[in-house]
């Protein structure tokens, strides 16, 4: 049993019911019991779907506990065959019908319906949402799809991708795709099937005509992307195109496996790579930042962050166990040991002591840094209301750099704002709350409740018990220092407070004092 | 699957409005009743939620909730894990560590729920002796308290009425005969002031409110409590006060100034107060709320209705567009039609209406589109993809979340249904 207070992904048919609403023509039908239907809101309310996902929930009872579930289940597939016309059903339990064990596969197959139906067994009390998405995807191709090492030849005729990954309710799928699309098209290759964004089951059977796989998310696509590259001889791509180093890379891949010559898109002019040369983005330089997120997404972040922002990464770390590894291997890079939970108060924590300067995070990040007085962006999933924007705004390629570039650097002090703050401490108008003159109002108090699926819902509700807030006085501290201390800008007060009083506490200094104060800048700044 | 039940209901004066009732079996777009805690953990400040559930529970307390705006929430969910289903590890055990944990983090918490989920009540874990169990290894901190708010037992704000109903054990006992006037059901605290202010003002001075703001400050029940229901979904709350020997007034619901006015007037027989000086005392606040109506009834008049089952509020709801708003009720939808408490609501509407009891929601949304109504009013699931066909909605959830009980909200009531009509008359792309 473990106490959670937040969750950073869903059970495991949320996942599943991401592949089915992505796909045209799938209906999955859930055992579960009432309640279980909220997940329709995801779709509805936070990604804004003209339509309900193609769901149907049997929503059993405590009466029919004793009865027939399993009678339930059948004709709830029955009825949903009738009404949907779907050419391919999936079928699973949700957590609760799991533990009645009615085997909805087996009784969806008694059926003998005349389309394609794939049992899905993921099991909801190990397993989570995006590891529910692979194994949908796996499942459906495995059923759906004829291996075979056969394809047309490649003499005469462009070469041939299918894009993996995509779903709903995906953190800016849609904009990724229409990004990497046009760029593979860009670059003459040809794309086959997308899968599962759109993606029909007669595209499915498609799938071993393309000489290649893009796999934007490995998270979701990697299990069928690797099954695919044995059964159907389909060699995968492993570069994630997030970043222009990382965009760059891809595209030396695809080239290689397309058998293409690219120099062309390689030279394409971005505004990220140039802004972030030009004079005044030095003030970005060795900005200290914290990077959590889905493995993706914060190994991108980092890999962006210290080699196109020139930021120090302090801090790596994901809550896709899955791919600890990477995530490991990645922290290495910057020195840093990765943090891999899915709790976010340990999250917290880390944060907490390592006072960073900017985190890149999830929304749950972005509510821990506003807490916390640190700016943030967001980079990864679980989607908010907002990581659905109306504008066009992608994480990948070369425009996913530019706006990542914005996005990265919009919450942040402007770099002649952050000087002039250093130097007239005292101005009134810098207060020690002052936020940066951009973002306006920001940082008022406002109403406790809000709907995750209103837009800019939130706002600081202050730490109660939480006991770690930055700042908090260990004692000690002489009244002239701690004024000195509010001198400082406060984005990095907490971690000058912490920095003097472990100097103080080192060297067992009772009194800490202007002196200490600057001793302990001397000391940490060498 | 639906049923016709040729079912007269019997209201209190003892004749039936000729409802066409029916009853529905199917799948439901309802909440379960866990979702009762986001309201809930808000109304009893120094009470804490814990779900003994499934990350599913978790997940969809935090979607419906929206929790990410609480620094530390007051409600969270011990995840079972496989390690319990297995019995590698015991469940009772467990969950003694996990609120030892929570409670030496929180020591603001004077009162804990256990509040059971489907995956707990299948697996038979018996919340009632671990509460008891929990409440002396932590008392006198804090007191342990159990429900289930699980979606195999109880819909959307069905968890408030066994959430309540778990805490009347616990209320004093008033020795003396001495007539004292309960309201039960959640308020927004604001309602709640402005109700005994009236309520003082026609002559009830001693006034409790049931959930109170604090879990130290539960209100003394005995023979001379008589209690109004605030919410139409409190039956086994309401059972278990009659148990303890207090005495339910029935009434309308304080929906509107119809509702309101009839529900001061029920309370006011009951202490033997003329019916007169009721109306002396809110007329001001009766006239306020009638020139709030008008402004409304404009756009709302003779047009048409259609409810989705979501929070048993419907029926009232109804019966206010109806009578106060001119609207017309296509179809009014119910998780679940509780004939007694309802039974002077049910007279009010119009004969022929449309009452469905539960729901199988295909069909349901096939009738609604060919009833082709101005206004739907729904859950969360099914409000965009409607809108998205060209429907006009109003989502159910925002009913429950905002004060809309009492003279001074009337207003605020009639606009969340104008306010979706008044928008599409402005959007022009």
């Amino acid at each position: 049993m473990q106490l959670t207070l937040w969750t950073y992904e869903g059970p495991p048919h949320i996942g599943a019911m991401r592949v089915a609403t992505a796909m045209k023509d799938v209906h999955y039908v859930l055992h579960a019991p009432q309640g279980d239907t909220y997940a329709d809101l995801l779709f509805t309310m936070i990604e804004r779907l003209p339509r309900r996902p193609p769901v149907t929930y049997t929503t059993f009872q405590a009466r029919d506990l004793g009865g027939d579930t399993a009678q339930l289940f059948q004709n709830a597939v029955s009825e949903a065959y009738e009404r949907y016309q779907p050419n391919a059903v999936l079928v699973g339990a949700s957590c609760t019908a799991e533990l009645i064990q009615d085997d909805p596969g087996g009784l969806a197959q008694a059926l003998h319906l005349p389309v394609p139906v794939v049992p899905l067994d993921l099991p909801a009390y190990q397993r989570k949402e995006n590891w529910g998405a692979a194994e949908t995807l796996y499942h459906l191709v495995r059923r759906v799809v004829a291996p075979t090492q056969q394809r047309e030849a490649r003499a005469g005729r462009p070469a041939r991708c299918n894009i993996l990954g995509p779903t709903a309710l995906g953190f800016r799928h849609r904009d990724d795709l229409r990004e990497i699309t046009g760029l593979l098209e860009e670059m003459g290759v040809e794309i086959s099937v997308v899968m599962p964004w759109q993606a029909s089951v007669k595209d499915l059977e498609r799938l071993p005509e393309a000489d290649f796989n893009v796999v934007l998310y490995p998270e979701i696509a990697m299990t069928t992307a690797l099954w695919l590259e044995r059964q159907c001889d389909q060699p995968l791509t492993r570069c994630i195109p997030i970043g222009v180093a990382g965009t760059r890379d891809f595209i030396r891949e695809v080239a290689t496996l397309a058998g293409l010559d690219v120099s062309a898109q390689l030279e394409r002019h971005d505004h990220a790579s140039w802004y972030a040369r030009s004079v005044d983005s030095n003030y970005l330089t060795g900005k200290r930042v914290f990077v959590f997120g889905d493995a993706t997404h914060a190994v991108a972040a980092a890999r962006v962050a210290a080699r196109e922002m020139g930021f120090e990464v302090v801090g790596l770390g994901t809550y896709s166990r899955e791919f600890a590894r990477e995530v490991r291997e990645a922290a290495k890079q910057y020195g840093v040991e990765a943090l891999i939970t899915d709790d976010y108060l340990e999250v917290e924590r880390r944060i907490t002591e390592l006072q960073p300067e900017l985190i890149l995070g999830t929304q749950m990040e972005r509510h821990i840094a506003k807490r916390h007085g640190i700016p943030c962006a967001v980079i990864s999933a679980p989607v908010h209301v907002q990581d659905f924007p109306a504008r066009y705004a992608p994480q990948m390629g070369f425009e996913g750099a530019n706006v990542l570039f914005d996005t990265w650097v919009h919450p942040l002090m402007m770099g002649l704002e952050e000087h002039l703050l250093g130097m007239f401490r005292e101005d009134f108008e810098f207060h020690a709350s002052a936020a940066p003159s951009h973002l306006g109002s920001a940082r008022q108090e406002a109403p406790a409740v809000a709907p995750s699926w209103t837009p800019e819902p939130e706002q600081i509700s202050i730490a109660t018990a939480s006991g770690n807030a930055p700042g908090q006085a260990s004692g000690g501290w002489a009244p002239e220092a701690e004024k000195e201390l509010g001198k400082i800008p406060f984005f990095v007060r907490g971690k000058a407070r912490r920095n003097t009083e472990r100097y103080a506490q080192e060297r067992g200094l009772t009194l800490i004092t202007v002196e200490t104060l600057y001793d302990a800048k001397a000391h940490y700044s060498r | 699957m639906s049923t016709v039940i040729p079912l007269h209901p019997v209201n209190a004066q003892g004749d039936c409005g000729d409802l066409d009732l029916h009853t529905e079996r199917g799948q439901r777009a309802v909440f379960c009743g866990l979702t009762g805690i986001i309201w809930l953990h808000r109304k009893i400040q120094d009470a804490f939620f814990l779900v003994v559930g499934s990350r599913t529970c978790a997940h969809l307390i935090q979607s419906a909730a929206g929790v990410m705006i609480f620094a530390e929430p007051r409600f969270g969910t011990a995840i079972i894990d496989e390690r319990d289903l297995a019995g590698l590890a015991d469940a009772n055990d467990e969950l003694d560590r996990v609120v030892s944990e929570l409670l030496s983090r929180r020591q603001d918490i004077k009162l804990l729920f256990l509040v059971g989920s489907c995956p707990s009540e299948v697996i038979k874990l018996d919340l009632s002796r671990a509460a008891q169990r929990l409440t002396r290894l932590h008392h006198p901190a804090v007191r342990v308290l159990n429900y289930s708010g699980s979606g195999i037992e109880t819909t959307f704000t069905q968890g408030e009425d066994a959430c309540l109903a778990s805490l009347v054990p616990e209320l004093p006992t008033q020795d003396d005969t001495r007539q004292r006037l309960m309201v039960v059901g959640s308020l927004a605290d604001v309602v709640e002031d402005q109700m005994r202010g009236l309520f003082k003002a026609i002559g009830i001075d001693e006034v409790d409110f049931f959930p109170p703001r604090r879990s130290t400050e539960l209100p003394a029940i005995g023979p001379g409590t008589r209690f109004l229901l605030a919410q139409p979904f409190l039956a086994d709350t309401t059972r278990a006060l009659q148990a303890r020997g207090a005495e339910h007034i029935p009434a309308l619901f304080p929906l509107g100034v119809e509702g309101t006015t009839q529900w001061l007037q029920a309370a006011a027989t009951a202490w033997g107060i003329p019916p007169q000086r009721v109306l002396e005392a809110t007329q001001a606040p009766r006239q306020r709320a009638e020139q709030a109506l008008s402004r409304h009834r404009a756009l709302l008049s003779d047009r048409s209705v259609f409810f989705f089952p979501d929070s048993q509020l419907e029926v009232p709801l109804a019966r206010f567009l109806h009578r106060e708003l001119g609207m017309r009720l296509t179809e009014v939808g119910t998780p679940y039609l509780h004939r007694q408490h309802l039974a002077s609501e049910l007279a009010l509407l119009p004969s022929g209406t449309r009452v469905t009891e539960g729901q199988h929601v295909d069909p349901q949304l096939d009738r609604c589109k060919q009833a082709a109504p101005d206004l739907v009013v729904c859950g969360l699931g099914l409000a965009n993809p409607l809108e998205a066909e060209g429907f006009t909605t109003k989502w159910a959830i925002e009913l429950v979340f905002t004060p809309i009980q009492g003279y001074e909200q009337a207003g605020d009531l009639a606009g969340l249904f104008s306010r979706p009509l008044n928008r599409r008359l402005k959007l022009v792309a």
